[in-house]
């Protein structure tokens, strides 16, 4: 990673991603300054997910340039890791160890000091049950745990799909200084960019500074949520 | 596309094969003496040992091939990689029949334990038998088509080794082997010579004809899809009304052309 | 190599909280044993026969374990996981590989005094220091081809049937050197060495595959 942040911390332009003779993303161009926040709307099946795992280097794309932190993908792809944190309906925590023991397994992984992975859930309110196995946790339990895998790196791209869901409003609010608006990194303060998928387009966009419409897997919107008006938005979902 | 450079070839090469093949087989009935000890029988050789190099070269070729589509990512040399095992897959089942008609001629067993050609042969068979079986297990064809490389690579590096371990365990050598061409007189030298030539012609001409018949069928379901797509963008809007009006015919949709 | 570290660990601790593996594995070569002493209809063995059922029943309670190495990875999302984070994928193909080789080592560390007890004419003991070269050869192959075999086979429908299709004959080598490297071991006339041609050929296969394996995996974790 260089020394100075990018500026813009997505760069996408007529970014396509096929799978075999389907395209699931085509022609999606937007940019994103760095700590900004970017909600991906669409109706199920619009490319939301895959969209999500492109950014997050996951997928590589087939067609335009994609550069996400200043990595141009997929070509500098291995760059990208360790920087981006993702949340999404796979948790990646494995059911059969404990909270505790994801969490340190995590942070291995990631060079980063297991004891974060304590605070974070003592923060969370989680240290009674940090040690029991995840599988007898509540489903709002282990979307908090998740939570904290995913901020445990401390890092600047948080890609979130439906970070809110199975919770309650006392732990949504928990979570708000991890990966909500505001979210800000351990390392140097700034906040973090944000790119956050959900079905329920009113609080996405809110917080949101570019608003992404997707049909299909093309980009339908791409604006400011000012520039918007609620019709627009609820031609995706029709 | 990659498809036009082959078809030019085809005619020449698939005539070169006729006229080697079935000059190495009138050769070999007509020309070559037969063999001392095993008689007529023997000139199963002069097919069974080119099949089975054949095949092997063929599943190397598709292992080399298998680099290829890992390293540049280009979906022909998946399809190259593929033809070439799935050919070699057919020449390694007709080494075995041949082989195993040749063992039962010459030694009265339709399967001989101590021909290590034969048994690695078999081993090699029912390794490749699981790549199209494990291929199309896979739904991605992205995936699919990785796979099924790195399949290619682990069985190509496996071919020799293999091989090597089968031949350690049986010092008894069967005569008229893959390696014992040296000691032929030359008459059936020469025949044997051309038959091999005429074997690899073979292969490589099926080959390409499959690649290209692939292909084909390949840019005419690329063209349907195109097409299908370009009328999606190109009809009405969804939910249209019902009504008395007459629904647009075809002409009223503007032509465009087919983008290839 | 501390992501191996950590991924290693992360297996032994799951497969410890879970026993989906192990056990079935060594359950599996006692029954085994017990079955072939019926279908032979022999209470003892020697010589080649010996080192033939030892090995046969060692390679199929193997692709037991080698079928589930990868699953939960795919079922909870480990691939993800590993490709995020600042590691090079081959380390998870490193600890696979020796995760298996652990899961492979207790195995034997109860199947191989049971087949001594079961099955084997003569005595183990003088057999032991030779085969415990003949078994660290083999299960480092069995190992490597088993992690290879179980990461093309877990995004296939068949799963367990791929496994097993394909991991026999890339094996068959391993077995057969190693059964001919046991023979002379359990030997009724008294154990002797086992010849080094066989452990040459367990050793060329390990590091050609070794080295395969390495070069392959990284396409295997990509999308």
């Amino acid at each position: 990673m260089s020394a100075t942040e990018p500026a813009t911390a997505l760069e996408l332009d007529r970014l396509e991603r096929r799978y075999g003779e389907r395209v699931a993303l085509r022609n999606v161009s937007l940019s994103l300054p760095a700590g900004s926040t970017l909600a991906v709307l669409g109706a199920n099946g619009a490319g939301k997910t895959t969209l999500l795992r492109v950014l997050a280097g996951l997928l590589r794309p087939n067609g335009g340039t994609t550069r996400v932190l200043g990595h141009e993908l997929p070509r500098e792809a291995p760059s990208l890791r360790g920087h981006v944190g993702l949340l999404g309906h796979d948790l990646l925590l494995y059911q059969d160890l404990s909270a505790s023991e994801n969490l340190r397994f995590h942070a291995r992984l990631h060079g980063v000091e297991p004891a974060r992975g304590e605070e974070l859930l003592a923060r969370m309110g989680l240290r009674e049950r940090a040690n029991e196995p995840l599988r007898s946790l509540s489903r709002g339990m282990r979307q908090r745990v998740a939570v904290c895998r995913c901020v445990l790196h401390d890092p600047e791209l948080l890609l979130l799909d439906e970070p809110l869901a199975n919770l309650d409003p006392a732990a949504a609010e928990a979570v708000a200084p991890l990966i909500g608006p505001g979210a800000a990194r351990i390392a140097g303060g700034e906040p973090r960019t944000r790119v956050l998928v959900s079905h329920d387009p009113a609080p996405a966009v809110a917080q949101a500074d570019l608003v992404l419409g997707l049909r299909a897997g093309r980009a339908v919107i791409a604006a400011p949520p000012d520039a918007l008006d609620d019709d627009e938005i609820a031609e995706l979902y029709r | 596309m990659h498809g036009k450079a082959l078809r030019p070839g085809l005619k020449p090469l698939a005539l070169a094969t006729v006229l080697t093949l079935g000059g190495a087989y009138v050769l070999a009935f007509f020309y070559a003496p037969n063999d001392a000890d095993q008689g007529f029988v023997q000139k199963i050789f002069y097919l069974h040992v080119p099949l089975a190099i054949c095949a092997l070269g063929g599943f190397i070729a598709g292992g080399v091939m298998a680099i290829g589509y890992l390293r540049t990512g280009e979906q022909r040399w998946d399809l190259r990689s593929y033809v070439a095992i799935h050919l070699s897959l057919i020449f390694a089942v007709a080494t075995l029949i041949t082989g195993s008609i040749w063992a039962r001629a010459s030694w009265g067993h339709w399967w001989v334990w101590q021909e290590p050609t034969l048994v690695s042969f078999l081993i090699i068979f029912l390794l490749y038998a699981c790549y199209q079986p494990m291929r199309f297990a896979i739904e991605d064809p992205e995936r699919q088509a990785r796979y099924a490389a790195v399949f290619a690579v682990v069985a190509g590096a496996f071919v020799p080794l293999n091989f090597l371990a089968v031949r350690l365990a049986n010092p008894l050598v069967h005569p008229r082997l893959l390696g014992s061409t040296g000691s032929l007189p030359p008459s059936m030298e020469l025949t044997f010579v051309i038959a091999m030539v005429g074997m690899a012609l073979l292969w490589v001409t099926l080959w390409k004809y499959e690649i290209t018949a692939k292909q084909t069928s390949m840019q005419l379901r690329a063209l349907k899809r195109r097409l299908a797509e370009r009328a999606e963008m190109t009809l009405p809007a969804p939910a249209p009304r019902r009504s008395s009006a007459p629904r647009p015919t075809p002409a009223a949709r503007p032509a465009e052309p087919v983008e290839l | 190599m501390s992501a191996v570290g950590a991924l290693l660990r992360k297996d032994l601790r799951l497969e410890l909280r879970t026993r989906e593996s192990v056990p079935a594995m060594t359950l599996f070569s006692l029954s085994a044993f017990v079955v072939f002493h019926f279908g032979l209809q022999r209470s003892s063995l020697d010589g080649d026969l010996a080192a033939g059922v030892l090995w046969v029943t060692l390679l199929l309670a193997a692709l037991l374990g080698v079928g589930r190495l990868f699953v939960t990875e795919r079922e909870e999302g480990g691939f993800d996981a590993i490709r995020l984070a600042p590691v090079d994928p081959s380390a998870m193909l490193v600890a696979k590989a020796l995760t298996l080789l652990s899961f492979l080592a207790i195995v034997q560390l109860v199947a191989v005094p049971g087949f001594g007890i079961l099955l084997l004419g003569p005595s183990l003991l003088p057999a032991l220091p030779g085969l415990l070269a003949v078994l660290a050869l083999a299960d480092v192959g069995i190992a490597v081809i088993g992690t290879l075999a179980s990461a093309l086979a877990v995004q296939t429908r068949a799963r367990e049937l791929i496994v097993a299709l394909m991991g026999l004959p890339l094996l068959v080598p391993v077995v057969l050197a190693a059964a001919r490297a046991t023979a002379p071991l359990f030997s009724a006339g008294g154990a002797s060495p086992p010849p080094l041609r066989w452990l040459g050929l367990l050793g060329l296969y390990d590091l050609v595959f070794a080295l395969v394996a390495y070069a392959v995996f990284d396409y295997l974790l990509d999308d």
